[in-house]
Parts: structure tokens; C-alpha cells; sequence
């Protein structure tokens, strides 16, 4: 190796380290006893116990960290489901299919990846409370069923026009019709960008906080990031630890996913521009 | 019933339409089978909302009793009577011209360093991209909120090196950096997409400036930087648009107060504590609308500018 590639390989090493000196101290301080949460630099605690994960686990407010865990997990996954469903659907219309109003129903599509979420936010509710699905999970999945990710909808427009068309018309040639292509031909096809929408999908349905604090107010349906916002609302001092623990573990799954599918989000971002 | 029945036959004897037209219609049909959830949504959850939403912006509403008409009177005590309105709009701007060209610039500078083929770079790429999925969340906003404490990390650090300047979370004058500098970590996003960007820049370029004797900066500013415009107006465009409504750090970082002093009030913050916490969901929803209006003004004005700046290639002789 050159002196040239040891100097970059040690400017890299230091930018992340210093990147992910964060994500290094949250997990080193949930192992850190009470009196030692903010008072050291270093991420590791002189003295490593697991008292934080297990407080965490014997209960939050009324209940265990898994019962949150489970909410957040029914509520992702009600997402990853809905968005994969509606937007491969809507995708496939947009990308393949003629019909009238194509243009202005597509620019109108593309227009609501850019609208601040705020302006139908007061409505919404609205009609979720007239129907009397405020403070339960039916606010947070079912628009994922309509299609109102519009980003990932775009995302496999751009991933369908790729695809030959020749395979198409060879498919009708065999006798398919257009959900037949769709599903004989475009669907296997389409996996990556399904794959990429399902993993998005998930990891923002897991981040997300906005909605849940407006839809979600009974401990019982909280998800972990609410759990984890009524946690700093009533700890003292010495709840820190238990806080980080829980932190920890509501961050696992998005690790996991991220170090199961790195290539492929960064792969997916590059190609698409989704936004992480 | 006799009648019916006499008519439907000449219904039925109507010419049938030529074979393609139908092949057309029923091709139509099935199109909008494939988009009725999404028809479904863009009328139900986008569209109706929306239009409720401008109504509900010129009425008085607590979500309880029905809404009363006020007229402008949201837009003018907004303009003229709420200090904290003002104070939201200025924070925000900050937070935006700050955390904006922050994060590009970072993403731009570990792009152009992990611009090159060494072994090990796609492992650090996706390393760099990591906080760009963690930031959202609300367990890394906490462990911001403690960094930035009072003897937390970063004080600790700074008094190390004689900046004591105390914990930022708890004063006015910095609270608003804690923000800038959660938004800036997370810029492996941006990062990415100029990665992309830079593949696309050919190497002969390189090669010949190189030759022609044009040095690194030189080659940087005259080659890479123009090619990369689009990409550059792309993410601009992105993150203008993502930091008006961030959202959960100043939520989390304040425990939802905006404070010390509103010093982390950034509108979408403002926002809720009208609509959910005082329920003046009209006055919310005229938020709502005047925020609309300045991210797309913004947008509409970046789009604008962009016909100096942005080069694309292929288009030189026009």
C-alpha cells in the first residue's frame, strides 16, 4: 500500500469514527450504571452492567418494553404490506397502461412528493376521528393502502420503464391480458424496487413520530417512540439508563435491516434519490 | 316491465364499436382498476383534505363545535398579532440557512473523498449512510438532548479545550446548533445521490484538463462542479424542502416546548401546539397553508435561478 492510501484509509477511519460517535456512546452508556449515564466521555462505563435493560424489560409505565415493540412492529409492518400492495399497483398503471387523464393524474402524483404533509394534516384527522379510528393503529396503515407514499410509487414508474417491452408483448402474444402481464412479468421483475420500497417503507414507519403522537394517546397502543417520549417526560436522573436501554433496542431493528441490506439502500438511494 | 323490456333489445342493436376502440376501453378500464387505490387516496386523503384544510383555514375550529366562519382573521392575527408566529418563522429560517448548505456541503466533501476505487470503499459508504436512517428517530434525538447537556458530552469536550460555553440544550443563544447539528450528521443521504452524480462524470474530462496542465482545484471548479449542477439543484431542492418541516429533534430535543426561550420553536412545532395542544385547528390549518405557500415560492424561485447555474450536458449550443 502506498503512503497515499494509508493517508486516505486514515482520513476515512477518523471522519467515521467521529460520525458514529454517537451511536458508539448510546450503546456503551445503556451498559453504564446510574451514577456514571452523563458524566463520562468515553462510551464505555467503567463498570458494564445490564440493571438498565432489565428495569427496561420489567416494565415501562404500566408495560414491558415488548409490549411497545409490538406495536411499533404491527404498525410497520401494516406499512411495508400497504405500500408494496397500493404502489406496485398504481406503479404498474403509470409505467404500462393508457388511459385518459395519464398526464395530469401523474404530474398531480408527482406534485404530492413535494407537499408538506401539514396542509392535509388537520383534515385527516378529522376524518379519522369521525370514523372513530383515532387511538388505534387504522390511521398509520390504512393510507399506506391508497397509495399515499407517492415516492415509491415514482420510484417504480422510473423501475417498470426500464423493463423491455418486448417481454410485454410477448406475454399478450401468449394470451395475457394486462393484469396478466402485470402479474406474470412485471412482478417478478419489479422485485428490487419492491425490496427497496419494503425496506424503506418499514424503517420510516418504525422512525416515524409525527402521526403517532397526534393519532395515538393510551399508553396501551403507544409505539416505542412515544413510549420512549413519556419515558424522558417523567425520568429523573437516575432513569437515564433505562432511557438509553430502550433507546437501543428501538434502534435494533433499523440496525439489523441496515446491516442486512446495506448495498442495497445505498444502492437504492443512488438510483432513485430516496431521501433516508 | 313491458316497457323495459322493449327498449332493451334496441339498446342491444346500437353498431358495437370498431374492435380497437373496445380493446382501448376495456384496456382503460383495467387501468383504473390498477390505480383505484390510488384514485381512492389522492380524493380522500389528499385532495378533499386539501381543500377542507384552505377552508378550514379561514374559520374558527376546535375540532369539537362545528367551525365558524372568521375570514381572514387567522392570516391577519397570524401577520399582525402573534409574536411567536414571527419568532417560529424567523428560528425556522435559520434552522434552513444553516443546516441546509451545512449538510450538502459535508455530503458533497465525503462524496468527493470516497470518489475513488479503493478496496473497502463501499463498506465506508454505506457506513457514512448510516446516520442518514438512524437521525429520524427519536432514541438518537435523545441521545443528542444529552450530548448537549450540561455536562454532557459535547460540553465536556468543549471545556476541554477551554470553550466553556455550558450545555446548549439549556441556552437560547445555541440551543438552535443542537438542531443544526443532528440535521447535518445525517447527510450519507445527499451523499449518496452526489456519488451517483460523479460517477456520471467522464474521466476523459479529467484526463484532458489534466494534460492541458489544469490542477486539481482548477479541474474541480471547471469540470466536476458543473457536471454535478443537476445533482446539486437535486438535493437542494430535497432538503429545503425536508428541514421546513423537521419536526421530532426540536420536538424530542425540548420535550415538545420549542424552549429554552422558543429557541428550538421551528414552525411544523408551532404548528402542532396550535392545532393539538390548543386546539385552534383553523388557525393551524392557516399554518399549514402559509408554509404551502413559502416552500413552494422557494422551490418555484431555486427551479428559476437554476436556468443560470445548472448545466446540462448536451444542451451547450442552445
Amino acid at each position: 500500500m502506498t503512503a497515499r492510501k494509508v493517508l486516505w484509509h486514515g482520513i476515512v477511519l477518523a471522519a467515521l469514527a467521529l460520525l458514529l460517535y454517537p451511536v458508539v456512546w448510546l450503546v456503551g452508556t445503556s451498559f453504564k450504571p446510574a451514577e456514571e449515564v452523563l458524566s463520562t466521555l468515553s462510551p464505555l462505563g467503567d463498570d458494564p452492567t445490564t440493571d438498565n435493560y432489565a428495569q427496561v424489560f420489567d416494565g415501562v409505565g404500566e408495560f414491558g418494553v415488548w409490549h411497545y415493540f409490538g406495536n411499533s412492529l404491527l404498525v410497520s409492518l401494516g406499512a411495508v404490506v400497504g405500500n408494496v400492495v397500493s404502489c406496485a399497483l398504481a406503479a404498474y398503471a403509470f409505467g404500462r397502461l393508457h388511459f385518459r387523464g395519464r398526464g395530469p393524474m401523474f404530474g398531480f402524483m408527482m406534485i404530492t412528493i413535494m407537499l408538506p404533509h401539514h396542509v392535509v394534516l388537520i383534515p385527516q384527522y378529522v376524518i379519522f376521528q369521525q370514523l372513530d379510528m383515532v387511538n388505534t393503529f387504522w390511521p398509520l396503515v390504512l393510507p399506506k393502502f391508497l397509495a399515499t407514499d407517492a415516492f415509491f410509487v415514482f420510484l417504480m414508474v422510473q423501475f417498470i420503464r426500464t423493463l423491455p417491452r418486448e417481454l410485454d408483448e410477448a406475454a399478450t402474444l401468449d394470451g395475457c391480458g394486462p393484469a396478466g402481464v402485470f402479474r406474470h412479468v412485471v412482478l417478478p421483475l419489479l422485485r428490487p424496487a419492491l425490496i427497496t420500497t419494503a425496506i424503506f417503507s418499514f424503517i420510516w414507519s418504525w422512525n416515524d413520530f409525527f402521526s403517532q403522537l397526534i393519532y395515538l394517546n393510551d399508553a396501551e397502543r403507544f409505539t416505542l417512540p412515544l413510549a420512549l417520549q413519556l419515558f424522558i417526560d417523567q425520568a429523573t436522573q437516575s432513569a437515564f439508563g433505562p432511557m438509553f436501554a430502550m433507546s437501543v433496542l428501538a434502534l435494533l431493528p433499523i440496525g439489523l435491516f441496515f446491516l442486512a441490506f446495506q448495498r442495497f439502500l445505498v444502492e437504492g438511494v443512488a438510483t432513485s434519490g430516496v431521501k433516508g | 316491465m313491458v316497457d323495459t323490456a322493449l327498449t332493451r333489445p334496441s339498446r342491444a342493436q346500437a353498431p358495437p364499436p370498431p374492435p380497437r376502440a373496445r380493446r382501448a376501453r376495456a384496456g382503460q378500464g383495467i387501468a383504473y382498476l390498477f390505480l383505484s387505490p390510488w384514485i381512492a387516496g389522492a380524493a380522500l386523503l389528499t385532495i378533499g383534505p386539501m381543500a377542507a384544510s384552505l377552508y378550514l383555514s379561514f374559520t374558527d375550529y376546535n375540532l369539537f363545535d362545528p367551525p365558524e366562519w372568521v375570514g381572514l382573521d387567522n392570516y391577519t392575527t397570524m401577520v399582525t398579532g402573534d409574536q411567536r408566529f414571527w419568532h417560529a418563522a424567523g428560528v425556522t429560517t435559520r434552522y434552513v440557512l444553516l443546516s441546509v448548505p451545512l449538510k450538502l456541503g459535508l455530503a458533497l466533501a465525503v462524496a468527493l473523498l470516497l470518489n475513488r476505487s479503493r478496496r473497502g470503499v463501499g463498506l465506508y459508504r454505506s457506513a457514512f449512510y448510516a446516520p442518514s436512517l438512524l437521525g429520524a428517530s427519536v432514541s438518537v434525538a435523545l441521545v443528542w438532548r444529552a450530548m448537549f447537556s450540561t455536562g454532557g458530552t459535547v460540553d465536556e469536550a468543549l471545556s476541554a479545550l477551554g470553550l466553556d460555553l455550558g450545555g446548549w440544550v439549556d441556552q437560547p443563544q445555541y440551543a438552535l446548533y443542537t438542531l443544526v447539528a443532528l440535521a447535518a450528521w445525517q447527510f450519507g443521504a445527499p451523499m449518496v445521490i452526489f456519488l451517483a452524480g460523479l460517477k456520471q462524470v467522464p474521466r476523459e474530462l479529467h484526463e484532458a484538463a489534466a494534460i492541458d496542465g489544469a490542477g486539481p482545484l482548477r479541474r474541480f471548479t471547471a469540470i466536476t462542479v458543473p457536471m454535478l449542477t443537476p445533482v446539486i439543484l437535486f438535493n437542494l431542492v430535497l432538503e429545503v424542502i425536508n428541514a421546513f418541516q423537521a419536526f421530532t429533534g426540536a420536538f424530542v430535543v425540548s420535550s415538545g416546548r420549542g424552549g429554552p426561550s422558543d429557541s428550538t420553536l421551528l414552525y411544523p412545532l408551532y404548528l402542532y401546539q396550535r392545532g393539538f395542544t390548543d386546539f385552534r385547528m383553523g388557525y393551524a390549518s392557516a399554518m399549514a397553508w402559509v408554509l404551502l405557500a413559502v416552500v413552494a415560492v422557494i422551490t418555484a424561485l431555486v427551479f428559476r435561478s437554476a436556468r443560470r447555474w445548472v448545466f446540462y450536458a448536451g444542451e451547450e449550443g442552445r
